[in-house]
């Protein structure tokens, strides 16, 4: 960038901030675009998620393993301490545990500056669930959809436990439904420790995420395997998607 | 580019652009082709797929086996669909067409975008049995669709967007308008009717529009006709959990409706004098039975044999011959 340019901005943005008066926004002044990682640890209460060998117990008292363990995130959006929003577009992000490619992630394009929290969807967005044929992570070749009654799981754990009454013991639950009245998209925001998030365009930090599975059956309603072993959509999935929307997902650490 | 003599490469160009307009007499559609725009390109790749085999995992049913054009592209003579190894599912397949003016697809309703619509019959193992990925594949390994989908999309890449993008070009430019119903209506040549259809037309104004409506032939509502007491399908509440629609189907269209027989989510009915029969006599009185079939404590629409015979008269004004010959739409040989 040519120093007349940076100028020019320099005094476009003050004469803005004048306007709105907002002062403080002197000590931002990185720019540029820089990258974030998310790696999500998979884990069950401090246990880390092992798939099909990890035993785990509920907050009811069941046991269960885990077979599979995926969900979506979306709209992913870095908040600085002025308030400000940062959305980061197309931010549509599935996540399996049986696939390490997924638990790290590369957010690119994330403006220069300091961050103190972050929000996102756990689904996908009621717009992009309506409409038509997409690709990437949203492909319904990746699965994760309903083809018979269009729409995406956010939300999909299945595994077993000797309390379900399913056929060999099941445990499936598939989270998902994007209309009233059951709707199961749900908006988190994660704080982050002391020190933030820096994001610099000659640096990559790596936001640590812990992803706590057994958050689905606990919380707002303690779920009782022998009484409820799975569903797809429908007013349970609104019970569990009220459950780990309390506490799935926390940052636990960030590598700046 | 220009001047490198690309002339040869298209041996039949259109006459004039593919483009898709909606008929005087018809509202806008619900889906209007964004992002997809269609083009001649985009067209025929869609109706390239609408008829391959190789869509199935089995490489034995295309779209076409169970949407026949002659049909209107439902099902003729097939109760509930066929699909591979023999398997039957569980409803009739509904006719393909004015599908851009539909909130949403299937007898019951659960998928809600034209984009999706094919999703499906693609990936039901009693349908065509296959997955989005082996479809991918097996299509990026045959020619000539890696040069069919750069034509239709700027490059050879394929994905499950591009197939449905590519259908819904196709299936999208589906428009049935030209019946002697819709001549009649547009006061156009070949839009005569008889005294028998006149008279068929009045009393389908008084006893079939309000579901039925005009110029689509449907209300987009979901509701039962009362074919059973005890429905073993539960219909649209398997989409939306509330037993105020168990047993509820969306109503058809009418548009072709001479030439789409059986009839039915389930294929019940044969001909068009059963149908009407059913609405005379047949109604049951099943709990989410539609009020406009009990009114006055009446069940089903009385309709003497005459009147029954003069709306049938006037559906078979609704089948558009232009339509179910088409070339545009025509089945193509496989590859």
């Amino acid at each position: 960038m040519k120093p007349i340019t940076i100028f020019k901005s320099l005094a476009f943005a003050t004469l803005i901030c004048t306007i709105l008066s907002c002062k403080k926004n002197n000590n931002n002044e990185f720019t540029g675009l820089g990258k974030v990682n998310l790696e999500f640890d998979n884990m069950v209460g401090n246990q880390e998620l092992e798939l099909n060998t990890g035993a785990y117990i509920n907050a009811n008292g069941d046991d269960f393993k885990i077979t599979t363990f995926k969900y979506r995130i979306c709209n992913l959006t870095f908040n600085k301490a002025d308030g400000s929003k940062t959305l980061i577009p197309e931010s549509y992000l599935l996540i399996d545990a049986a696939d390490e490619k997924t638990t790290l992630q590369t957010i690119s394009d994330v403006p220069a500056g300091d961050y103190v929290s972050m929000d996102f969807v756990i689904g996908v967005d009621s717009l992009r669930n309506f409409a038509g044929a997409q690709t990437g992570a949203l492909d319904p070749a990746k699965g994760m959809y309903w083809s018979w009654n269009t729409g995406y799981i956010f939300v999909m754990l299945e595994g077993t436990s000797s309390k379900s009454t399913a056929m060999d013991n099941m445990l499936m639950f598939h989270v998902g439904g994007a209309k009233a009245p059951d709707n199961t998209i749900r908006k988190v925001t994660l704080p982050f420790p002391t020190g933030g998030l820096r994001v610099r365009s000659n640096a990559k930090p790596e936001i640590h995420l812990y992803v706590d599975a057994g958050c689905l059956f606990k919380g707002n309603t303690n779920i009782n395997f022998a009484t409820l072993s799975g569903f797809m959509g429908g007013p349970n999935a609104v019970t569990v998607a009220n459950n780990y929307a309390m506490g799935m997902f926390s940052v636990t650490h960030i590598h700046n | 580019m220009v001047g490198i003599g690309c002339k040869k490469n298209n041996v039949e160009m259109p006459q004039t652009p593919i483009t898709f307009a909606a008929p005087s007499n018809f509202p806008a559609p619900v889906y209007q082709f964004t992002d997809n725009t269609v083009s001649q390109a985009g067209f025929d790749l869609g109706h390239r797929l609408f008829y391959e085999n190789a869509l199935s995992i089995d490489n034995s049913t295309n779209c076409g086996s169970c949407h026949q054009q002659f049909a209107a592209f439902a099902n003729l003579d097939h109760k509930v669909s066929h699909g591979v190894n023999n398997c039957f599912g569980t409803r009739n397949a509904p006719p393909l067409f004015n599908l851009v003016w539909q909130p949403n697809f299937m007898w019951d309703g659960g998928v809600h975008h034209i984009e999706l619509s094919a999703l499906n019959a693609l990936v039901n193992p009693c349908e065509m049995a296959n997955t989005l990925d082996n479809i991918v594949k097996t299509l990026s390994n045959k020619p000539p669709y890696p040069q069919l989908f750069k034509n239709a999309f700027g490059s050879t890449e394929i994905n499950s967007q591009r197939l449905f993008k590519a259908l819904t070009q196709f299936t999208g430019m589906m428009v049935s308008a030209n019946s002697t119903y819709d001549k009649y209506i547009r006061k156009e040549k070949g839009g005569e009717f008889t005294s028998d259809e006149l008279a068929g037309y009045a009393l389908f104004k008084q006893k079939c529009n309000t579901c039925h409506s005009e110029p689509l032939f449907t209300n987009n509502s979901f509701t039962s006709n009362g074919l059973d007491i005890n429905p073993k399908d539960a219909g649209r509440e398997i989409i939306t959990l509330a037993m105020a629609d168990f047993g509820t189907f969306r109503v058809p269209t009418l548009r072709n409706i001479a030439v789409t027989s059986p009839y039915m989510h389930n294929g019940r009915f044969g001909t068009l004098d059963n149908v009407l029969k059913h609405y005379n006599s047949g109604v049951k009185n099943h709990n989410n039975l539609d009020a406009k079939l009990k009114q006055n404590g009446v069940l089903g629409i009385p309709l003497s044999a005459t009147e029954q015979q003069q709306i049938i008269s006037f559906l078979k004004t609704l089948t558009d011959n232009e339509f179910i010959h088409d070339p545009k739409f025509a089945e193509l040989p496989q590859l």
